[in-house]
């Protein structure tokens, strides 16, 4: 679940980096055929090792194929496809939810558009760069295919496409009239994101003028998400705080969060879960102890924090003693020269590890389905309890699978365009 | 003019300090009153008697005997020796599937390369808790029983467990053999150990497929060079002059894979195969006991994390290059 951490010098494999090629070999140029016979078959034992490969991958691949499209039963899918989204959010209350959701896809289409507007003024850039239409096609194929094969109502379906195209449309609005704002404007407007968070709290949970939705009926997608994203929102400055506390240079400071961070990541998160939903109801006054759900979420932040102090602190070491004592020279307090010289540079580096470690947090949610929460796996297995679907495993093990594949894949590509944005060195772009 | 007290370089820093300790203190007072408090309104102070009392529960498979009349401190125990045999078990599969796949992905065979791509990719995108349910749930629980079992040379795998061949009676070598309709062999695993075991191993196996392979990836190009005008092959320049360098940088990246292992074993629960944590998740059910299964069982996995890390703390010292 934890994927490496920084130890001493050990070289940060990150799952992206491509498969580096054999060292003695240097890529000659050639056709297609000529590059095949160089990759499989340039010596006999490859050859014979390529042949077996080949055969294994196609058996493989071709009875995989036969089960998907002969023997499985999408049915369990499909008619359930409301509780793998949402659990048993009432009906009733489900208009909030797509309201969120519409939210969301403008704010995401915006942040794009204005992202693009707004390139990084060393560097050159397309208003249209090939990514984004290939994004905006498989976004479109996403919106087409999905409610089809999930058999969903024309009218949801046509909800689906409605989202997709707002994403879409002011995608390309905010790419074409974004360049007219002032770059200061623009920067508030990042605010927003904060503001859906809290706003989607609020749709999701009740309040206002707007019926209450016990959190025992959140589920599937949408509680996974939740739970995911609160933790990482709230785990990054307690991280970053127990960071810096762990390289304090006093005494009780650097004790307290070594201890802290050490006795987190020492114990399994199911014990820590366990613990949350047995012991915390005995340390806090009665009553005043957070529900199942937001127990689950607050020991999944505290799990998460440790793990992400020690992302961080592999960026602090990174940076040059000098950098602060430069700071410092200036005149800035310890504070400010932390603020605008340390980190900055410290959370650059630490990128690709804490991203690592929010995939890794996402995919720990799915621990919360052995304490009884509805969340996606949890969702699957009352699913597959319920005697019409009895020994369908494989199809819903399948596309919860995808999903997640889906999730953290995305959050991956996400992590390597924040790094290319965020990359110091003046080069021109690429892409 | 005197400093203000608050830009005294020497005093505020211990100020903020105390300030920060005696802010924690005090929730640690208010968090512990209420566990006493709350503890002895239900009855449950921390006592340790009722490890004593009969566990009244069964496990069902564990290295050290255990019955349902024997002692709650028995049962953990065999729990936790159930938990080290996955461990250890696990460490040697992850090890050995971790080190051919980081070794391949520097193969000269283009499809070998990619193929441990997309095995990496496609397992550490994935939730180990998913992984599992799909090797006991698909995989192992999906597999015949009796005479259409899956047979291999010397190993037999049924819906009844894995059976595997072996020494028995003293030094005579027997394989699986079918007796009235069940299968019986020297060595038998259990579908929930093996869906574990396999879980596991294949999990580790691709976070160590990728610190092998950037343990190798260190070694500079020209040392693979050096290596090939001396005359040495693929395997021999890898046995002799790559992997010597590479192990310093891939053994600390090791430990904290070992570790995580240690950890990820207690999702046996999910599989029921009664491990440590699920047998004290019982022993809570049964007793209410808490506080005490849970310091039991921090302080147990605390106790085999340190128990690993000084393991390769040992082995990071073998093999450091020595320097005169």
């Amino acid at each position: 679940m934890n994927p490496p951490l920084p130890s001493s010098g050990s070289p940060l494999p990150s799952s992206g980096s491509p498969s580096l090629p054999p060292p003695t070999r240097i890529r000659p140029p050639g056709g297609v055929v000529d590059r095949l016979r160089r990759e499989l078959f340039s010596t006999p034992a490859d050859g014979m090792l390529s042949l077996a490969l080949i055969s294994v991958i196609s058996t493989g691949l071709f009875s995989l194929l036969r089960w998907g499209f002969v023997k499985a039963e999408w049915a369990v899918v499909q008619v359930n496809s409301t509780l793998f989204a949402v659990g048993r959010y009432p009906s009733a209350e489900q208009w909030r939810l797509w309201l969120l959701t519409t939210l969301l896809a403008a704010a995401t289409g915006i942040t794009w558009g204005l992202l693009r507007a707004f390139p990084r003024p060393d560097r050159s850039s397309r208003p249209w760069p090939r990514n984004d239409f290939i994004a905006v096609a498989v976004l479109l194929l996403l919106a087409l295919w999905t409610p089809w094969a999930l058999g969903l109502k024309l009218l949801i379906a046509a909800r689906w496409l409605g989202i997709a195209t707002l994403l879409i449309a002011l995608r390309w609005l905010a790419g074409r009239f974004g360049p007219q704002l002032s770059r200061k404007r623009v920067g508030w407007l990042a605010l927003a994101w904060p503001l859906l968070y809290l706003l989607g709290m609020v749709l999701i949970n009740g309040g206002l003028w707007m019926a209450t939705v016990p959190s025992a009926r959140w589920g599937g997608l949408l509680l996974t998400l939740l739970e995911a994203s609160f933790a990482i929102l709230i785990c990054f400055p307690l991280g970053v705080l127990l960071a810096l506390g762990r390289r304090s240079e006093l005494p009780l400071l650097r004790w307290g969060s070594v201890l802290y961070i050490e006795f987190i990541r020492g114990a399994p998160l199911i014990t820590l879960l366990f613990l949350g939903q047995n012991i915390l109801g005995f340390l806090l006054p009665g009553g005043m102890a957070p529900d199942r759900v937001w127990r689950a979420a607050w020991v999944l932040t505290f799990f998460a924090a440790a793990y992400l102090a020690e992302a961080v602190r592999s960026g602090l070491a990174a940076i040059p003693k000098g950098q602060l004592e430069a700071a410092r020279a200036l005149g800035l307090t310890t504070p400010q020269a932390l603020q605008h010289v340390v980190l900055p540079q410290a959370l650059r580096i630490a990128l690709p590890v804490m991203v690592g470690q929010f995939i890794s947090l996402l995919q720990d949610t799915t621990l919360l389905s052995l304490i009884g929460l509805m969340e996606l796996l949890g969702t699957a297995r009352t699913v597959m309890a319920n005697p019409d679907f009895l020994g369908h495993y494989g199809e819903v093990y399948l596309t919860l699978a995808v999903l997640f594949w889906c999730c953290c894949a995305a959050l991956g590509l996400g992590s390597r365009a924040l790094e290319r944005r965020l990359d110091p060195s003046h080069t021109p772009s690429r892409s | 003019m005197a400093t203000p007290w608050w830009r005294n370089r020497q005093a505020f820093p211990w100020l903020m300090q105390a300030l920060v300790g005696l802010v924690v203190l005090l929730l640690i007072a208010f968090l512990v009153g209420n566990l006493v408090r709350n503890l002895t309104a239900a009855g449950l102070l921390l006592s340790w008697h009722w490890l004593g009392q009969p566990a009244g529960f069964d496990i069902g498979e564990s290295v050290l005997p255990f019955g349902a009349e024997l002692p709650y401190w028995r049962g953990l125990l065999a729990g936790l020796a159930n938990t080290l045999r996955a461990v250890i078990f696990g460490l040697i599969g992850a090890t050995v599937l971790g080190t051919l796949a980081g070794m391949a992905s520097f193969s000269s065979n283009g499809l070998l390369r990619r193929l441990v791509r997309l095995y990496v990719e496609v397992v550490r995108n994935l939730p180990l808790l998913l992984q599992l349910f799909f090797w006991y749930f698909v995989v192992f629980l999906s597999l015949p029983n009796g005479t259409d079992a899956l047979q291999l040379p010397g190993v037999v795998l049924a819906k009844s467990g894995l059976y595997l061949a072996g020494l028995q009676n003293g030094l005579q070598w027997g394989g699986p053999q079918l007796v009235n309709g069940v299968w019986q062999a020297p060595l038998r695993m259990s579908v929930e150990f093996a869906a574990l075991l396999t879980g596991l191993v294949v999990f580790s196996g691709a976070y160590i497929a990728e610190v092998v392979r950037g343990g190798l990836a260190s070694v500079p190009r020209g040392q693979w060079e050096a290596a090939a005008s001396l005359g040495l092959g693929w395997l021999a320049s890898l046995r002799h002059v790559v992997i010597p360098q590479a192990l310093r940088v891939i053994v600390p990246g090791l430990n904290s894979e070992y570790i995580s292992l240690a950890k990820n074993s207690s999702l046996a629960v999910a599989v029921g195969y009664a491990d440590l944590y699920s047998v004290a998740e019982t022993t809570l059910n049964q007793t209410g006991r808490a506080v005490e299964v849970v310091i039991l069982l921090l302080s147990a996995y605390l106790v085999l994390d340190l128990l690993i890390s000084a393991a390769m703390k040992g082995i990071n010292q073998l093999v450091q290059i020595r320097e005169r």
